[in-house]
C-alpha cells in the first residue's frame, strides 16, 4: 500500500488530493497486484497531467487575449533580452571561445618578429628558415603571405586572393584535402613543378565543382600550374577569403635579406611544451641571431602567439563591451518583466482571491500562473530567435576575418541560457500572486481596490532603481563610445575622400616584369580615363591608404644606418603623376613627381611633412639623399602627411617614387595596381566606361575591389560605428524599459493612493501638493539610480578606454547628458500617472472604496 | 466552468468507461467502489474499472456537468467520511441515452449489412 501512495504522486497533486484516499481505499479492497497498480498509474498520470495543461493553455490564452497590451509588452520585453542576448553572446563564442578547426587547435600558434613599436612584423625567409632550424619546441614550422593572383581562361579573368605557402604548412595545420594531396616539401623546392591547390569555393565556382580538374593546368598570373588538389569547405585559411594556395619554392636569393619581411610564420607547439616555454625558448633563439648579425637584426626579437588569440585587443574589447551591454539589457528585460508581472498581480489578487474562494487549491493555482509564464516566455523566445536571426549578420561586420569556419550561426546554448533566464523570473514573480492567493489570504476580496501591500511596492522601487542604474550605464557607455567615434571621425586624413573611384588592376608579374610594359598600360588607361566626361584627375599608386598600411622600409641618411625601429622607416608608394591631385594631397614645397622622372634619369623621391621633420627638422629637404628601398633617392618634393594605417593608428612617414624609377624585375610587389579617378557628379557611374578602357588596354586583366574612396574610409571606423549603433539601440531600450517601469510603478502608486488624493483635494490641496506625492517616489528614485549609474558607469568606462580614442573615462558632457536624460525619462515616465492623479474626482475615488 | 446547457450530441462517442459509469450511477447515488463493483457485474466481468481510470473520468465528467457529487449518504451503516457519492444530472441521462441511440443506430446499420447478430 505504501507502494502505491507513492506511486500516486506521479498523479496531479489536486487529482491526489481529491481522490488519492479513495483510490488506495479501492486498492486495498480489490487486492490489486503491485505490477498492475503501477500499470494503471503510468496509464492514467500523463492523460491526467495533459488533460490539466489543455485546461490550463486554454485559460492562458483567455487571460492573455483579455489584457492584449501586458501580453504585448511582456513577450516584447522577453524577446528583446532574449534576442540581443543570443545573438551578441552567439558571436561572442564564436570569436573569442570556440576552437579552431584544425587537431589540436590549442598547439596552433603564430610567429611574429618584433621591433620595438612593432609586435607583428612578418618574417624574413632567411630568418624563418633558421628560426625553424634553430628551435626544439615546436614540431614543426611553416609559412604563409597572402597574394592575389589574376585566374585567366576560366570565363571572365578573375582577381582571386591566394597565397603562398611553405610544403610543410599544410601538415603543420593537419587538415586533409578534400580530394588529390596537399602541398607537399617536394612541391616547395627551386625548379620543382609548378602546382596549385583549390579551395572549395573555387572550385564549384570556377571548375563547376569537376573532379577532372585535378592533374589540369591554370593560369594563375599567366604561369601555368598543376591543380595537385582540393580542400575541404570548412579550410579556410588564413582567413575566409583565401581560396588558393600555392608552394613558395624559394630560390637562394630570397635567403639573402634580413630585413625582407613578408612570411606569416604558423607553428605547432611540440606535445607538452607550453606556450611559455616556447616563448622562452624563441627569446634565446632572437637573442642567438641578434649577436650573429648585429647590423640586421639590432632590436629584432621573437613574438608566439596562440592562433586563436589572433584577434586584436581592441575587437576583443569591443565584443566584451557589446557582451556586456546585452547583460544589462537581460537584466533590464528580467526586471522589466518581473515589475509587469508584479503589477499584474495587483489585477490578479482579486480574480485569484475568488478562485480560492471557490475551492482551488493552491498548487493548482501555481500551476496555472506557471504556465502562462512558460507561454510568455516560450512566445518571447521564439520572437528573441527571430531577432537574433536577424542581428546576426550586423554583428559579424564587428569582426575580422578568421580562420574559422562560415559565419557565426545561432547558439543554443546560449539561446537556452537566456530563456532559461526569463523563464525563471517569469515563473518566480509570476507565482507571487497564487502564493499569496494560496495561504488562505483573502484579503484581497474584503479590502477591495486597497489589495496590493506595501511590500511589493517596495519591491517594484528596487527593480525600479536597478532599471535606472543599468539604463544610466548604458547611456553612458553608449555616449562615451559615440564621442570617441565622432572624434576620430572627425580626424583628417589628409586626403579628400569624396568624389573618388577606386578600383584595382593588379598587373600578374612575370607578364609585367619589364617597366616599360607597365608603364605602358598606365599611361594607356590613365589618358583615356582622364578623357572621359567629368574626370578631373586619375592616377595610380602601390596601395590604397586605409587598405594597406605596410610596405614599411628603413630609412638610410647620409650612410648613417638607422635600425628600423618606429623611429626610422617610413613607407613607400611608387604612383604617378595624377595621384596627388587626384586626392588632393597638398605640395607644399618643391615639385610633383612627373613624367620625366624616367627609369634612366636619377632616383627622385616626394616626401611626406612628417618625413622632413623626422630628418632634417628645421632644413630645406629638397635637393638631399637618402637611400631608401635598396636605391638613393633625390628629394624634389614634400607634401601633406595622410593617414596611411587608417584614423586611429600612427603611421609611419611617406615616401613616394616615380613609378618609371625600378630596374626591371625590381620592387614588383610595389608596382602600382590602385587606379583612383576623381570625377564631379557620381563616380561611381563611370564604372562601365574605365572597365571597358582596361578590358581594350589588356583583355586578360581582371578588374577586382572597386570602391569609392569615401566608402574606405567609412570601413576604417565600421566596426566602431556598427558597435555605436548596437549599444546605443541597447540604451535606447534601457532607456524606453526604465520609463515604461517608472510609468508602471506611478500608475499604481496614483490607483493606491487615489482615495487619500481624492480627501486631499476634498480638503483644499493645490495641484502643486498632489504632484509632490506622486513625483516625490519616481525622483527618488531617478536620483539614486543616476548616483549608482555614474558610479557603475565610471567603472565601465575605464575598462573600455582602449577603446575611447584618448577621451577621458569621466567625460563631463557624456555624464551630464545621460543624466539630463534620465531625469526627462523620469518626468516621461511620471507625466501620465501625475495628470490622471490631479484629475482624481473626490467623490468617485471615495465611493468607490 | 460549465457552459450555458450543451446538447448531447456534443459529447459523442462517449469513452466506455464514461458510458458505464453513467449507468452505474443512473439506478442510484454511487461511491467509486460501488460503481466499479456495478459496471464489473453488469459487464459480467469483462469490464474491471480501474482506481485511476474510474477518478480520471469521474473528474472529467464532473467538469462537464454529466455527474455530480451528493451531499447526501444513501449507505449510512456503510458509511465513511471519505466516501464521496455520485449521482447523475439531466445532462448525464441525456447523454447517456443519445450515446444508446448512436450505438443502436450502428447496430441497425450493421445488421441490414449482415455484420451483426439476430437479436436474442
Amino acid at each position: 500500500m505504501r507502494f502505491y501512495r507513492a506511486l500516486l504522486h506521479l498523479y496531479p497533486a489536486s487529482f491526489r488530493a481529491e481522490y488519492g484516499d479513495e483510490m488506495c481505499a479501492i486498492v486495498k479492497r480489490r487486492d490489486t497486484s503491485m505490477l498492475s497498480a503501477a500499470l494503471e498509474v503510468f496509464r492514467n498520470a500523463p492523460a491526467l497531467h495533459w488533460d490539466i495543461l489543455r485546461q490550463d493553455l486554454r485559460y492562458t490564452a483567455r487571460t492573455l487575449a483579455r489584457a492584449p497590451g501586458f501580453t504585448a509588452v511582456a513577450v516584447l520585453v522577453l524577446a528583446l533580452g532574449i534576442g540581443a542576448n543570443t545573438a551578441v553572446f552567439s558571436l561572442t563564442d564564436y570569436v573569442l571561445i570556440r576552437p579552431l578547426p584544425f587537431p589540436s587547435p590549442d598547439r596552433l600558434v603564430r610567429l611574429w618578429e618584433t621591433l620595438p613599436g612593432y609586435q607583428h612584423m612578418e618574417l624574413s625567409p632567411v630568418d624563418y628558415r633558421d628560426w625553424r632550424r634553430m628551435n626544439s619546441v615546436f614540431e614543426d614550422m611553416g609559412a604563409i603571405t597572402t597574394q592575389e593572383v589574376n585566374l585567366i581562361g576560366q570565363g571572365a579573368p578573375e582577381r582571386i586572393k591566394g597565397a603562398f605557402v611553405t610544403g610543410n604548412l599544410f601538415s603543420v595545420l593537419g587538415v586533409p584535402p578534400l580530394l588529390g594531396r596537399p602541398i607537399a616539401p617536394s612541391d616547395d623546392r627551386d625548379g620543382a613543378p609548378r602546382t596549385a591547390v583549390l579551395g572549395y569555393g573555387l572550385w564549384q565556382r570556377a571548375f563547376g565543382g569537376d573532379a577532372g580538374v585535378l592533374g589540369r593546368k591554370v593560369l594563375l598570373d599567366g604561369t601555368p600550374r598543376l591543380v595537385i588538389g582540393i580542400m575541404p569547405p570548412q579550410f579556410r585559411f588564413p582567413n575566409q577569403e583565401v581560396e588558393l594556395w600555392v608552394p613558395f619554392a624559394f630560390s637562394e636569393d630570397a635567403y639573402s635579406d634580413r630585413n625582407d619581411n613578408y612570411l606569416n610564420g604558423v607553428a605547432r607547439l611540440r606535445n607538452g611544451v607550453s606556450l611559455q616555454q616556447a616563448r622562452a625558448e624563441m627569446d634565446v633563439v632572437a637573442g642567438q641571431l641578434r649577436r650573429q648579425y648585429p647590423k640586421e637584426l639590432e632590436h629584432t626579437g621573437a613574438g608566439v602567439e596562440l592562433m586563436r588569440d589572433e584577434i586584436s585587443e581592441q575587437r576583443r574589447l569591443l565584443l566584451v563591451a557589446l557582451a556586456g551591454a546585452a547583460l544589462c539589457v537581460l537584466l533590464i528585460a528580467c526586471s522589466n518583466l518581473a515589475n509587469l508581472l508584479l503589477a499584474r498581480s495587483l489585477v490578479r489578487g482579486k480574480e485569484l482571491a475568488v478562485r480560492t474562494a471557490l475551492g482551488a487549491g493552491r498548487e493548482r493555482l501555481i500551476r496555472q500562473l506557471v504556465t502562462e509564464s512558460m507561454v510568455l516566455s516560450l512566445l518571447g523566445g521564439v520572437l528573441g530567435v527571430l531577432l537574433a536571426t536577424l542581428a546576426l549578420p550586423l554583428l559579424t561586420t564587428l569582426v575580422p576575418s578568421l580562420p574559422v569556419s562560415g559565419a557565426p550561426s545561432i547558439d543554443f546554448r546560449v539561446l537556452g541560457f537566456a530563456a532559461i533566464l526569463t523563464a525563471l523570473t517569469g515563473i518566480g514573480f509570476g507565482i507571487v500572486p497564487a502564493l499569496r492567493a494560496g495561504r488562505g489570504d483573502l484579503t484581497g476580496l474584503r479590502e477591495g481596490s486597497r489589495s496590493g501591500g506595501g511590500r511589493k511596492a517596495g519591491l517594484r522601487s528596487v527593480l525600479i532603481l536597478a532599471e535606472v542604474t543599468l539604463s544610466v550605464v548604458l547611456l553612458v557607455s553608449a555616449g562615451l563610445l559615440l564621442r570617441a567615434l565622432l572624434r576620430i571621425q572627425a580626424v583628417d586624413p589628409g586626403f579628400r575622400s569624396d568624389g573618388v573611384l577606386t578600383l584595382e588592376t593588379a598587373l600578374p608579374m612575370p607578364k609585367y616584369e619589364v617597366v616599360a610594359r607597365r608603364t605602358a598600360f598606365y599611361r594607356r588607361v590613365l589618358s583615356e580615363v582622364q578623357a572621359l566626361p567629368g574626370v578631373s584627375d586619375a592616377g595610380y599608386i602601390s596601395f590604397l591608404p586605409m587598405v594597406m598600411g605596410g610596405g614599411i622600409w628603413p630609412v638610410d641618411i647620409d650612410g648613417k644606418t638607422l635600425d628600423r625601429s618606429e623611429g626610422h622607416s617610413a613607407s613607400l608608394r611608387f604612383i604617378t603623376p595624377g595621384f596627388f591631385a587626384t586626392l588632393r594631397i597638398p605640395i607644399h614645397a618643391g615639385r610633383n613627381i612627373s613624367e620625366s622622372d624616367a627609369g634612366d634619369k636619377p632616383y627622385t623621391a616626394v616626401v611626406s611633412e612628417s618625413f622632413v621633420r623626422r630628418y632634417w627638422p628645421g632644413q630645406n629637404p629638397l635637393g638631399r639623399h637618402f637611400k631608401f628601398a635598396l636605391f638613393d633617392r633625390t628629394v624634389v618634393g614634400v607634401v601633406g602627411d595622410i593617414r596611411v594605417r587608417g584614423l586611429e593608428r600612427n603611421s609611419e612617414p611617406q615616401v613616394y617614387v616615380p613609378y618609371q624609377q625600378a630596374p626591371d624585375g625590381f620592387l614588383v610587389f610595389y608596382s602600382p595596381k590602385d587606379l583612383v579617378i576623381r570625377a564631379s557628379g557620381n563616380p561611381r557611374l563611370l564604372l562601365p566606361a574605365v572597365r571597358r578602357i582596361i578590358q581594350e588596354a589588356d583583355p586578360e586583366q581582371p578588374i577586382s575591389d572597386v570602391r569609392t574612396l569615401s566608402e574606405i574610409v567609412q570601413d576604417d571606423t565600421a566596426p566602431r560605428s556598427v558597435q555605436v549603433r548596437i549599444i546605443g539601440i541597447f540604451a535606447a531600450l534601457a532607456f524606453l524599459l526604465a520609463g515604461l517601469g517608472i510609468h508602471g510603478l506611478l500608475s499604481f502608486t496614483v490607483s493606491t493612493r487615489s482615495s487619500e488624493i481624492a480627501v486631499r483635494i476634498a480638503l483644499g490641496a493645490q495641484p502643486r501638493n498632489i504632484l509632490n506625492i506622486v513625483l516625490q517616489d519616481s525622483f527618488r528614485l531617478a536620483a539614486a539610480g543616476v548616483v549608482l549609474g555614474v558610479a557603475l558607469a565610471y567603472v565601465a568606462g575605464r575598462a573600455m578606454q582602449a577603446l575611447l580614442a584618448g577621451l577621458a573615462p569621466a567625460d563631463a558632457t557624456t555624464y551630464l547628458a545621460a543624466a539630463a536624460l534620465c531625469f526627462l525619462m523620469t518626468l516621461g515616465g511620471s507625466l501620465a500617472p501625475s495628470l490622471r492623479a490631479l484629475r482624481v474626482d473626490a467623490i468617485t475615488a471615495i465611493r468607490a472604496e | 466552468m460549465a457552459q450555458s446547457s450543451p446538447r448531447p450530441d456534443a459529447f459523442l462517442p462517449l469513452p466506455a468507461a464514461t458510458f458505464h459509469i453513467l449507468m452505474a450511477v443512473a439506478e442510484e447515488d454511487r461511491h467509486g467502489y460501488a460503481i466499479i463493483q456495478d459496471v464489473a457485474a453488469r459487464t459480467g466481468g469483462e469490464l474491471k474499472l480501474s482506481a485511476g481510470t474510474l477518478y480520471r473520468s469521474i473528474q472529467r465528467m464532473l467538469e462537464q456537468g454529466l455527474v455530480i457529487e451528493t451531499q447526501e449518504r444513501p449507505d449510512p451503516e456503510f458509511d465513511d467520511e471519505r466516501r464521496r457519492y455520485y449521482r447523475i444530472t439531466p445532462l448525464g441521462a441525456a447523454v447517456a441515452k443519445a450515446e444508446a441511440t448512436r450505438m443502436a443506430k450502428m447496430v441497425k446499420w450493421a445488421r441490414s449489412m449482415g455484420f451483426a447478430p439476430e437479436k436474442a
